[in-house]
């Protein structure tokens, strides 16, 4: 170690730009194990559980086709329930992407990098969303396919001309992306991982039970506004519940808590000692 | 660029609570020099940092860097590097990839990041998770963190702790190696010892507030604790001669008195004068230490606290070498 080689010929005219930061994000994201665990974990989920559901519900068909009459459902959900569970590993990837940083002492350092602070929450959300989106989005759609593979023998399964069949399989990686980007939002407003955990799975998964605990027609009323019952109409190709907003408001609604999450997270993320 | 390298602290104040963290805290720190930040643990030096860094919004007052505030950097990387008190770094991810993620925010070439492993020789250990590092391999990683950008400011947070005695004296000789280049080295450290021989300058703060700075020379003598052992066969006659000058004179045994309010060269005239001989006349040089120890508790003091100079001990020294 020489002095001379502590000092760098290259000084460019450096600044921060969005570009930068995002890049920053991306190689952060990519090099955590939590990252691969979660997306991996949400994959199984969305693409396991959508075709096992398939399949049994092929087989409670071939099972009921008799005097009781034919079951029939919707061919397209049915083999994209596997979201429901993969949101779990989705939301909790969402808050350690930023509790991961508090925890670590690792956000003291982004902080001091980027000391206008935004920049960092818009490239988190940024790189995660994107990351989230596409591989929900491979997941859904091969969820799809090998559902209806496995419903075929049931004359009921659909295909990717089905009416709203597109929709709901981009819906589904919609959703998760938006369920991803609140605990994102949630992560920055709490930044503990266990308090931001319970919260969003809270809002998520409690609320809805909570709410169907009031009485009609209250129970409805509040219930359709929550993330879950909002967002996941979307998922729907027939049998849509008139009581329940429709599948783009409804994803309209969820991605509004997203929002909302957000910007109170970079409130407080700019106003509060890192 | 007058202000170039410059580090200012203008009544710098932080309040967490009915806690003051920092308290009126002004001082200037300049470019060429290992300046030292001395202070007890839980005096407000790391307040003081995360300040300097943006990292904390001051209760009152400013800090400046470069005369600018750290918030107006367009690339902070490449003017100010910190090395932060417990890691900040992810515990899950390489060195490298830290490095290159830190990076990246401030468009620091590629490149860059290998030569700062290289620097603080990590190569060999850059590819592995940050987690299972030594509390030394983790500071180096920090070092190597704060002078990515190449900056020509450095704050550095406590960056002894945990080195083993190599480590240490790399550091030392880091420090000193980056202040020649004419940059701006400002550390922190609750050592004392270790400040002695790598600072040329201190500032020292207690409960936050600004107990004394200037060279490691000057705040040594400010401490005001000069004693001068003298050895005659007239300790008698010296000595009474010595208190009517209003000194303060300790007989340690029959021919050694220990004098304090006036240096050596005082104490040898009045014994020519009086033709006393003195068989030994030695000035006993404070250390910082003891320079240290005497100026806080005078501070604690000045607060009405208390706290004794006792209790005060043990936790600013208790990671002494």
């Amino acid at each position: 170690m020489t002095a001379t080689t502590i000092a760098r010929s290259d000084v460019g005219a450096a600044r921060i730009t969005q570009a930068g930061v995002i890049k920053s994000e991306w190689i952060k994201i990519r090099s955590l194990r939590s990252t691969w665990f979660s997306l991996l974990a949400a994959v199984v989920m969305i693409v396991g559980l959508g075709t096992l559901f398939s399949a049994i519900h092929t087989s409670r068909v071939e099972q009921g086709n008799g005097p009781g009459g034919q079951i029939s459902l919707d061919a397209t959900q049915v083999s994209l329930r596997g979201i429901f569970l993969a949101q779990l590993a989705i939301g909790v990837l969402g808050v350690l992407v930023i509790t991961g940083e508090y925890s670590t002492g690792m956000i003291r350092s982004s902080l001091a990098a980027v000391p206008h602070r935004q920049p960092v929450l818009v490239a988190k959300a940024l790189v995660f969303g994107v990351v989230v989106f596409v591989v929900s989005l491979a997941s859904t759609l091969a969820a799809f396919l090998l559902g209806q593979q496995a419903q075929a023998s049931t004359h009921q399964q659909a295909s990717l001309g089905t009416h709203d069949a597109i929709r709901a399989i981009g819906g589904g990686a919609i959703y998760l992306t938006l369920i991803g980007l609140l605990a994102v939002g949630l992560g920055f407003l709490i930044r503990n991982t266990a308090g931001a955990i319970a919260t969003l799975f809270g809002i998520v998964l409690v609320a809805p039970i909570l709410a169907a605990a009031l009485p009609e027609p209250y129970s409805n009323d509040v219930s359709k506004y929550l993330p879950l019952n909002a967002g996941t109409q979307i998922l729907l190709t027939r049998d849509f519940d008139p009581t329940q907003l429709s599948p783009w408001v409804g994803i309209g609604v969820t991605a509004l808590y997203a929002v909302v999450a957000l910007i109170a997270g970079a409130i407080m993320l700019k106003r509060r000692d890192a | 660029m007058g202000v170039c390298g410059v580090i200012e602290a203008q009544a710098l104040t932080k309040r967490y609570g009915s806690k003051t963290a920092v308290d009126d805290l002004s001082f200037e720190v300049r470019p060429g020099f290992v300046t030292g930040f001395l202070g007890p643990n839980g005096s407000g030096k790391s307040t003081t940092m995360r300040l300097l860094l943006g990292l904390d919004r001051p209760t009152a007052g400013r800090s400046l860097i470069n005369g600018k505030s750290y918030l107006d950097f367009a690339a902070p990387l490449h003017e100010v590097g910190a090395l932060l008190e417990a890691r900040a770094v992810h515990t899950g991810r390489s060195a490298r990839n830290h490095l290159l993620a830190m990076a990246a925010t401030n468009r620091v070439p590629r490149k860059r990041v290998d030569e700062m492993i290289g620097l603080v020789g990590l190569e060999d250990v850059a590819g592995k998770r940050v987690g299972g590092f030594s509390l030394g391999m983790g500071q180096r990683l920090g070092i190597a963190s704060a002078l990515l950008g190449d900056p020509g400011v450095l704050l550095l947070d406590e960056p002894v702790n945990g080195l083993d005695p190599e480590g240490i004296l790399w550091i030392r000789n880091l420090l000193k190696a980056l202040a020649a280049e004419g940059r701006t080295v400002f550390v922190s450290s609750h050592l004392m010892s270790e400040m002695a021989v790598t600072a040329s300058e201190v500032i020292v703060v207690g409960r936050g507030k600004l107990i004394a700075s200037g060279s490691v020379a000057e705040v040594i003598r400010g401490a005001g604790n000069g004693v001068v052992m003298v050895r005659t066969t007239e300790a008698d006659r010296l000595g009474s001669l010595l208190i009517s000058a209003a000194a303060n004179v300790q007989r340690l045994s029959p021919d050694l008195l220990q004098v304090s309010g006036m240096d050596s060269a005082a104490i040898g005239l009045v014994a020519a004068r009086e033709a006393i001989p003195l068989i030994e006349l030695t000035p006993q040089q404070a250390t910082l230490e003891e320079a240290f120890m005497e100026i806080t508790r005078d501070a604690v003091e000045f607060h009405g606290n208390e706290l004794s100079g006792a209790e005060l001990a043990p936790s600013a020294f208790g990671g002494a070498l």
